[in-house]
């Protein structure tokens, strides 16, 4: 690639020749991400999650004495009953098959059990039926919830400690959550059935996101370290900077988590009919999508929107905006008001370096 | 150096050193293999069917039956993480689920309802049933007081419930003790003894197996009739003074001896709660001042005697830490320890039947899925080294020794501690691409900040290193953070999950430190990638050099003149800004191509500002506003 490619594009976010107003145009991206919010909430409130037999518990069926105990001729049988379902089969000893499936009422129980009969050549009494209760009961998503929760505060005051400002922690937490939102309103929207794999699949999003946030944010503690000892540029400005200066990153990152993902989702689960992992990669695909772009687009602006109502970074803000003013009245000189608010290397006032700082004899 | 490649190494070597010495065989399946375990949605394994008998024909209820599975699984999963799926069936059923092959004493621990109680001992006779009605306390000399029997397995055997020993009590017969209890002036009064008591004791039989299978539900409020564990005596005990629930945890061990040293002899340490130490005083108190063998005390565990010490007089346990010793094994103690710290079962249960499973995922679709994702990485291969050439090499090997050293420790975990890889797993796995490739990349892109600041390769790395480094930790500390509390929180499938998450950050940190930045180290003395080759991902063309002003007129650029040239520099068409507030910046050679001083270039900016100056202005009354 020669110049003016994305290494050179890399080049001009990082000097700041070439700048982004992400944070400037923050009111777009929250209503971009509001509205995205308003309608998960109500996918979710109106249709809702479709909770698989691992939560619901449902029926089973066994069916022993069978010659064969190949899992498709189950799955056929039980779609000519209820085409919705999704069984699960797996085989029991040496020639009996087990197929679960989502609660049935009596009728459709009696006409599966005979299907089922049907398809493996065996006689109805063979076939038992039962009810199974849910592998992932109440107390077992109690116990994720509380876990979930213990792990979401103790980020947050992690975050809050380590940034040493909690607005910064609260915008991390804040943008977190509304990925998982997200992700969970697209699920219910395409309405595949919820699975243990896709809460596992939710926390990794949970994981990713924090992860992702906490690097960018890392960018923008280290340009904003020491914004208040100078005048030049604001924190929005600044933490600006750094959402682009990461812009790079956020994007070879992104690509690198969401190949694999994007690999099994789209070439396995449609191309060689994978089904048993669309569950996963799906809300892993949207997951990481939705967090890496959160990191740069809403919270990087919601930490700006909060710490601005800093009193001290109120202050400065106002500081420097008066500054910036006085110049414009006097007419300054043009070039300093262009250096003002651009510029790659945080400026830091003039301070002794240490004795380290001093040339070496040479020997 | 030397550190890091033997810390790389050592759990390969443990791996092999295991694979041979441990071999895992049909007739040895906890041993070490190279494959690593698969958990029971990958790979199958056993399905137990458990039943819920109750004792007194009682009905069983629905909370019940969800207290035995919460407490199946606690048990289950202290194993170590092998993510088994329980769930009830029907009424009055248990589905457990396990991966791989299940032995007696795994079925023993979840089946057996472990219901253990602190009674007194009213009387002990021989095994046999007795004639007439007068058994003489102190005609027992095979009962020994210990409980040392012969060794005679009662946990590890087959865990079939029964109706307390000698059979249900009648509606009478409660009504008669139940008199008798009340009327006794404390829990070793021999008048609770009533005609019936005495009857079933004297009909009991203990040498036969089918009174030495045990289970719960024994009346904690009235005397019981029942066996020792091993089939060695018979006893009546009294109304229960300790109850299983003041156990606040439970450990095996081997038992000390008198001076200190430690026998062979394994043993259940108990820690009673505040509660529980009262009342094991008091009870203790009391029956050290009673003859034989009324100075003893019964430990029963599902309704049998495991252990009945007698108390020498004048010895009160006051700090409520009980030890029983017997007939255990290592395995059995660590059972029994590990099924009192979970609390005891509200229900028996009866072993119902036992089948192998296959997997509940289809190996067939889950093949293609993981045929798809290796697709996804080789483009993932593909994009670092189109981002980053050569360099991109290294992000690749990185992943490779990542990648090894996490099937290595997975291999190591389920041979040590019985680790399955579950689906959920592999997903994390996946995931993790993402993470561990993000420190590189994080790593990478200061090394390019560095030197887009005009620094040398050589201290761009150390300087990008130190910056990296501290954004690597932080963000990886959150990880681990929810991966330390997801497991200690959770149960089943997340714990499964949360264990992959904070194995591959560890891996992951271990992987940056001591194999990415010392390559990293090395390269940059390379001449390929010091001086900016065109291919190594750090070319000048690529990055962007400031030139650094180093003093005395003398200005540095790594890259010394290759790109960076006077004319090559002016031939180039200046970009513009896009920032609102721009102006027209201004060149920054002069026409002899010498670099302008900074007083030129500021008068030829403003020559150049001046000419826009409306719209300069114009913008920055839109930055203000």
């Amino acid at each position: 690639m020669a110049r003016g490619g994305f290494a050179q594009w890399g080049n001009d976010l990082y000097t700041g020749r070439k700048s982004y107003p992400i944070v400037q145009k923050r009111k777009l991206w929250y209503s971009i991400v509001a509205a995205f919010s308003l309608a998960s909430v109500l996918v979710l409130g109106l249709q809702g999650l479709n909770l698989g037999i691992d939560f619901r518990g449902g029926s089973e069926f066994t069916v022993s004495g069978t010659s064969t105990t190949d899992e498709d001729v189950a799955i056929n049988a039980v779609a000519t009953v209820a085409p919705g379902e999704e069984p699960h089969v797996s085989q029991v000893g040496a020639n009996a098959v087990r197929v679960q499936v989502s609660q049935l009422d009596n009728q459709q129980t009696d006409q599966v059990g005979q299907a089922l009969a049907d398809a493996y050549g065996v006689d109805v009494s063979e076939v038992t039926s039962n009810f199974i209760g849910p592998t992932w009961g109440q107390s077992v998503s109690m116990r994720a919830l509380w876990g979930t929760v213990a792990f979401v505060l103790a980020a947050a005051v992690f975050m809050a400690i380590y940034f040493r400002a909690w607005r910064m922690s609260v915008a991390a937490i804040v943008a977190m959550l509304t990925d998982v939102l997200v992700s969970a309103g697209v699920y219910a929207v395409i309405g595949w059935e919820v699975t243990p794999s896709t809460i596992i699949g939710f926390l990794t999003i949970l994981g990713f996101s924090l992860y992702d946030k906490m690097v960018v944010f890392d960018k923008v503690r280290e340009n904003t370290a020491a914004v208040t000892e100078q005048t030049r540029s604001t924190y929005a400005e600044r933490a600006n900077l750094a959402v682009n200066q990461t812009l790079v990153r956020s994007i070879n990152t992104s690509v690198v988590a969401l190949l694999p993902v994007a690999g099994i989702l789209f070439v396995g689960g449609f191309l060689l009919g994978a089904g048993t992992l669309k569950d996963i990669s799906l809300s892993l695909f949207v997951g990481i999508a939705a967090g890496a772009l959160s990191s740069l687009f809403f919270a990087t602006p919601l930490d700006v929107t909060l710490r601005e109502r800093e009193p001290k970074i109120a202050a400065h803000t106002k500081k420097v905006m008066d500054l910036r003013a006085g110049l414009v009245a006097e007419g300054a000189d043009e070039g300093e008001l262009a250096a003002a608010a651009s510029g790659s290397a945080q400026l830091v006032p003039g301070h002794h370096q240490g004795q380290s700082a001093q040339p070496r004899r040479r020997r | 150096m030397l550190l890091t490649i033997l810390t790389i190494l050592l759990p390969f070597g443990a791996l092999l050193a295991g694979w041979q010495l441990d071999g895992k065989s049909s007739d040895n399946p906890d041993g070490a293999s190279l494959a690593p375990g698969l958990a029971l949605d990958l790979q199958g394994g056993t399905q137990v069917l458990l039943k819920a008998v109750t004792s007194d024909g009682s009905e069983i209820t629905p909370e019940a039956m969800e207290e035995a599975i919460g407490v199946i699984r606690q048990r289950v999963d202290a194993n170590g993480v092998t993510e088994a799926e329980i769930a009830s069936q029907g009424n009055n059923q248990i589905v457990v689920e396990i991966p791989g092959e299940v032995d007696d004493e795994t079925v023993a621990l979840i089946s057996k309802a472990a219901q253990m109680k602190f009674r007194p001992v009213l009387t002990i006779g021989n095994p046999t049933p007795t004639a007439q009605p007068s058994a003489s306390p102190s005609a027992s000399p095979s009962a020994s007081a210990d409980g040392e029997g012969d060794g005679a397995q009662a946990d590890g055997a087959d865990a079939e419930a029964d109706a307390p020993v000698g059979g249900q009590l009648t509606k009478d017969e409660i009504a008669e003790q139940q008199k008798a209890v009340e009327a006794a002036t404390d829990p070793s009064d021999l008048a609770q003894i009533t005609p019936s008591v005495q009857a079933r004791f004297d009909e009991l039989d203990c040498t036969d197996p089918k009174n030495l299978e045990g289970g719960g539900g024994d009346r904690p409020e009235l005397p019981l009739v029942t066996c020792d564990a091993t089939g060695a005596a018979k006893y009546i005990l009294g109304p229960v003074e300790v109850d299983g629930t003041a156990i606040s945890s439970a450990s095996s061990g081997l038992r000390s001896g008198a001076n200190g040293t430690v026998t062979n002899e394994w043993a259940v340490q108990l820690d009673l709660d505040s509660e529980g130490t009262k009342l094991f005083r008091e009870s203790t108190q009391r029956l050290n001042t009673l003859e034989s063998p009324r100075n003893q005390f019964a430990i029963t565990l599902d309704g049998l005697v495991i252990s009945a010490p007698s108390l020498s007089p004048g010895v009160v346990i006051t700090d409520g830490r009980p030890e029983i010793s017997g007939s255990f094994t290592q395995q059995s103690a660590a059972t029994l320890a590990n099924q009192l710290n979970f609390g005891s079962l509200p229900l028996t249960f009866q072993v119902d039947g036992q089948n192998q499973i296959s997997a509940t995922l289809g190996s067939e679709q889950l093949q293609r899925g993981l045929f798809a994702g290796l697709i996804g990485l080789a483009l993932v291969v593909v994009y670092s080294l189109f981002q980053y050439r050569t360099l991109g090499l290294l992000t690749v090997a990185s992943l490779v020794v990542a990648a090894a050293m996490t099937y290595v420790v997975i291999a190591l975990l389920s041979w040590g501690m019985g680790y399955r890889l579950s689906l959920p797993g592999v997903a994390g796995l996946i995931v993790a691409i993402g993470f561990t490739a993000d420190s590189f990349i994080v790593y990478f892109e200061r090394i390019r900040d560095e030197l887009r600041d005009g620094r040398s390769l050589r201290l761009a790395v150390q300087r990008g290193w130190v910056r990296a480094r501290r954004t690597i930790y932080a963000a990886k500390a959150v990880n681990l953070l929810s991966a330390v509390i997801l497991y200690f929180m959770t149960v089943g499938g997340v714990r499964g999950f949360a264990f992959t998450l904070g194995l591959t950050t560890i891996i992951d940190v271990m992987v940056v430190i001591w194999f990415t930045h010392p390559v990293m180290e090395l390269l940059a003395k390379v001449p390929f990638f010091r001086d900016g080759h065109k291919a190594s991902g750090l070319s000048a063309d690529r990055i962007e050099v400031t030139p650094r002003y180093r003093g005395a007129g003398r200005i540095s650029a790594p890259s010394a003149g290759a790109a960076h040239a006077p004319d090559d520099a002016a031939s180039e068409p200046e970009r513009e800004l896009v920032t609102a507030q721009s102006v027209t910046p201004a060149p920054r050679t002069a026409d002899d191509g010498r670099r302008m001083t900074i007083a030129e270039r500021r008068a030829a900016e403003r020559k150049a500002a001046a000419g826009s100056a409306d719209a300069t202005q114009q913008a920055q009354n839109e930055e203000k506003h």
